[in-house]
């Protein structure tokens, strides 16, 4: 790439001449992906997070069988690639999942968007069972002594001691998690579930300006992950306890 | 390490708190220890054969072969696409890594401009989804570049390398920053009155000494890649995710569905989980240290 | 402040006073602000000053050790000829066994400072310095984070350096030793000198009342 085709490629009219702001049809069908990309994300965070505090309690549970049982969860979803996971939910148990319809044709008992939420909650929910874990193990046990000294009984110092400080250990690590979540929610591309991803590639196929595109698609996940971390940030600076931690 | 491995006594008044956090005290995590490699692949071989053998049952008196035979037939074709993930994945590893190591030392620079604008791109890279880049390569690299007049071929999966080394790069750049940043400012300030300049100290004084804390995190990065690989079937690349379906369409059977895709998990799994389980360790090993 | 070849300063005062400061920028590891300080002739605040020519001639112990966690006692000490100075392997090394037997570590060359107590940590420190060939050694409260105990083999390591004319500057809390080994001892509070003057003069005749009080508190 020479100099010229550099400030060509930098050139600021894809800012102004785009086909999702000039033509009504574009930016709408732009903004539904928007809108889709958003609810996965925010469906997908919400059940990660049961999936998470249930895991991470299920491991603490006395039961060996239901800690194993999670152990093996964990590291099955964590351990192989979220894109043949969700391959596996939608073309092979979704396809086995199907109902006879009204019309008396087979139909999928769940659609893709829905195998999209499932595939993305069990994936992140899988490290958020790790991340809770790991927090309530970083409680110093010296701090669980004292409040045993002081005669607390064992849920209070759960509840009172143990969780406060270990969601406070969980944020940074979490955080992190949820920003992979928001990022891999692209994957639903590539079972058909019309995201930011798929209408982009659908309208830089028809309209073929696949830079100007592309640049909207980066700009727009930096902000929707902006948004998150913000978020995030907040919700850490609310919990923070002053002079506790770095 | 001996305040863990201290039981506590059973005095009076003592309250077992802790209970279900069992794994506190142990010296390694439940699931490290009941879930090694060996008992993974026993795992699988049982889910495998517990699938295939009511297909066996079912396929009985007709002439179609068995899922297992099936299986066993495609595996040459896909353990070749597994070599390939692995090849990029290896080679998406050392580019990003070289460039990750180059731009996490500009983001400690003395330089406040260089410092914001190496800053900018770590981020800008690391929260973009990583199909994005992806597309972003494959479609905007040209299919060849002339260099020195010559025509240098551009193929798919070198691009497909290429996209995904540039997420590769902005976490090891944020994973250098961090372990720069967190050896003592004193390993500075005594290099410096020794008289090294600053390339001197971080090359011979502070980047020895960071590598062994990103040791966990590169590795950890290595696995996340190699689960990332199966993205470069979306954008057109001959992977094992592609081979597979084209392998599924050509059988044409709907019961083969669940075991060929858990058979590919099965491949992830058995080439990632070793990596994994070798990083927790090698980050217990260190976190005691430090 | 003035500090002639050979001679022993020590330099006391409440935390906060400045006395750190003080000696960090005589190694330009701090900026001077105001005023001037002339090393061998040399401008530490001329912005044109050869960092390194400077550190040649100024060797610096610090409080809290700071030698290379990665390498080795005896690589700690050879490091810097060899990588700065750009001397011989073979010269570097003999001279570097030699100094570590000088401060009486012969046998922990190999050791990692990890291995070595704090004491011995700090005693390979001032051999790392000394293998510079400075003409000036500054300590910055060298004993402050040493067991009592192991205070006494490092002063000890230090006083054996003072006996044989190498200039010192230390910066201290141990009065005693202050006063066994200083030519002349400085006292600062607030960031400025208030008093100095040879230590059987200062400790037992100070003027100012802050010294006294001080002195008061600490002796």
């Amino acid at each position: 790439m020479d100099s010229a085709s550099i400030i060509e490629w930098l050139r600021p009219d894809w800012f102004f001449d785009l086909t999702v702001v000039s033509d009504e049809y574009n930016r709408g069908r732009y903004l539904a992906g928007l809108w889709m990309t958003v609810q996965l994300s925010v469906i997908s965070i919400f059940l990660s997070l049961i999936v998470g505090a249930v895991g991470a309690a299920a491991q603490g549970a006395p039961s060996r069988t239901l800690r194993v049982l999670v152990g093996f969860f964990v590291a099955f979803f964590r351990n192989t690639p979220p894109l043949v996971q969700l391959y596996f939910f939608y073309f092979a148990i979704g396809t086995v999942l199907q109902i006879t319809g009204d019309d008396g044709r087979p139909e999928p008992l769940v659609s893709n968007f829905g195998w999209a939420i499932i595939s993305l909650s069990l994936f992140a929910g899988a490290l958020n069972v790790e991340i809770f874990r790991a927090g309530i193990e970083a409680v110093p046990k010296s701090t669980v002594e004292a409040a045993e000294a002081l005669g607390y009984k064992r849920l209070q110092i759960y509840k009172d001691i143990v969780l406060p400080l270990a969601v406070r250990i969980s944020l940074p690590a979490l955080g992190t998690n949820l920003v992979n979540l928001v990022k891999t929610t692209t994957l639903a591309y590539a079972i058909a579930v019309p995201e930011l991803l798929y209408v982009a590639a659908q309208i830089w196929s028809e309209d073929l300006n696949v830079q100007e595109m592309m640049n909207v698609l980066l700009l727009s996940y930096v902000g929707i992950v902006a948004i998150l971390v913000w978020v995030l940030h907040h919700w850490e600076k609310r919990l923070r306890i002053p002079g506790y931690g770095r | 390490m001996q305040y863990l491995k201290k039981q506590p006594a059973p005095v009076n008044g003592h309250l077992p708190v802790l209970l279900p956090m069992r794994s506190t005290g142990e010296p390694l995590p439940l699931t490290d220890r009941i879930f090694n490699l060996w008992t993974a692949s026993l795992l699988f071989v049982a889910c495998a054969a517990a699938l295939v053998t009511p297909a066996l049952a079912q396929q009985d008196g007709e002439s179609q072969r068995s899922i297992l035979e099936i299986l066993l037939e495609w595996t040459p074709t896909i353990g070749s696409g597994f070599a390939f993930n692995v090849l990029i994945s290896i080679c998406s590893m050392a580019v990003g890594t070289v460039l990750g190591v180059g731009l996490g030392i500009l983001q400690v620079s003395p330089l406040r401009i260089v410092r914001q604008v190496s800053w900018t791109i770590t981020q800008f890279f690391r929260n973009s989804p990583w199909l994005v880049l992806l597309f972003y390569c494959i479609l905007l690299i040209p299919f060849q570049i002339e260099i020195f007049g010559a025509e240098v071929p551009f193929p798919g999966w070198i691009k497909a390398v290429l996209g995904l080394s540039l997420p590769v790069m902005a976490y090891m750049s944020e994973y250098v920053r961090g372990a720069i940043m967190s050896i003592p400012v004193g390993q500075w300030e005594s290099a410096e009155s020794l008289g090294f300049n600053r390339a001197q100290t971080m090359r011979e004084i502070i980047l020895p000494q960071t590598v062994k804390r990103i040791l966990p995190s590169w590795m950890n990065l290595y696995a996340v890649l190699t689960m990332a690989t199966p993205l470069v079937s979306i954008v057109g690349v001959n992977d094992v995710m592609a081979l597979t379906r084209a392998a599924l369409s050509a059988e044409g059977r709907v019961d083969l569905l669940i075991p060929m895709y858990l058979y590919i998990l099965c491949w992830f799994f058995i080439y990632c989980y070793p990596i994994s389980a070798f990083t927790r360790r090698l980050e217990r090993k260190f976190s005691v240290q430090l | 402040m003035d500090v002639r070849k050979g001679e022993v300063v020590c330099i006391i005062g409440p935390s906060g006073s400045g006395k750190s400061t003080l000696i960090r920028c005589i190694n330009a590891l701090n900026d001077i602000q105001s005023g001037s300080i002339t090393v061998e002739g040399q401008e530490v605040s001329d912005p044109k000053l050869d960092k390194l020519e400077l550190r040649k001639k100024v060797g610096m112990v610090f409080q809290q050790y700071n030698l290379f966690p990665h390498k080795t006692a005896l690589q700690n000490v050879m490091m810097a000829p060899i990588k700065v100075l750009k001397q011989d392997r073979k010269a570097v090394e003999e001279r570097a066994r030699a100094l570590l037997k000088k401060v009486r570590l012969e046998g922990k060359e190999d050791n990692y400072p990890g291995e070595l107590s704090g004491g011995q940590q700090q005693r390979v420190a001032i051999a790392r310095s000394l293998a510079m060939n400075p003409d000036v050694m500054l300590f910055d409260e060298v004993t402050a984070a040493l067991d009592p105990e192991t205070v006494k083999e490092v002063l000890q390591t230090i006083k054996t350096l003072a006996s044989e004319g190498m200039t010192c500057i230390l910066v201290t809390h141990e009065m005693g030793f202050a006063r066994e080994i200083a030519d002349c001892v400085y006292f600062t509070d607030r960031g400025v000198i208030v008093e100095s003057g040879p230590p059987a003069t200062f400790f037992d005749e100070a003027k100012d009342p802050r010294t006294r009080e001080f002195l008061s508190q600490i002796l």
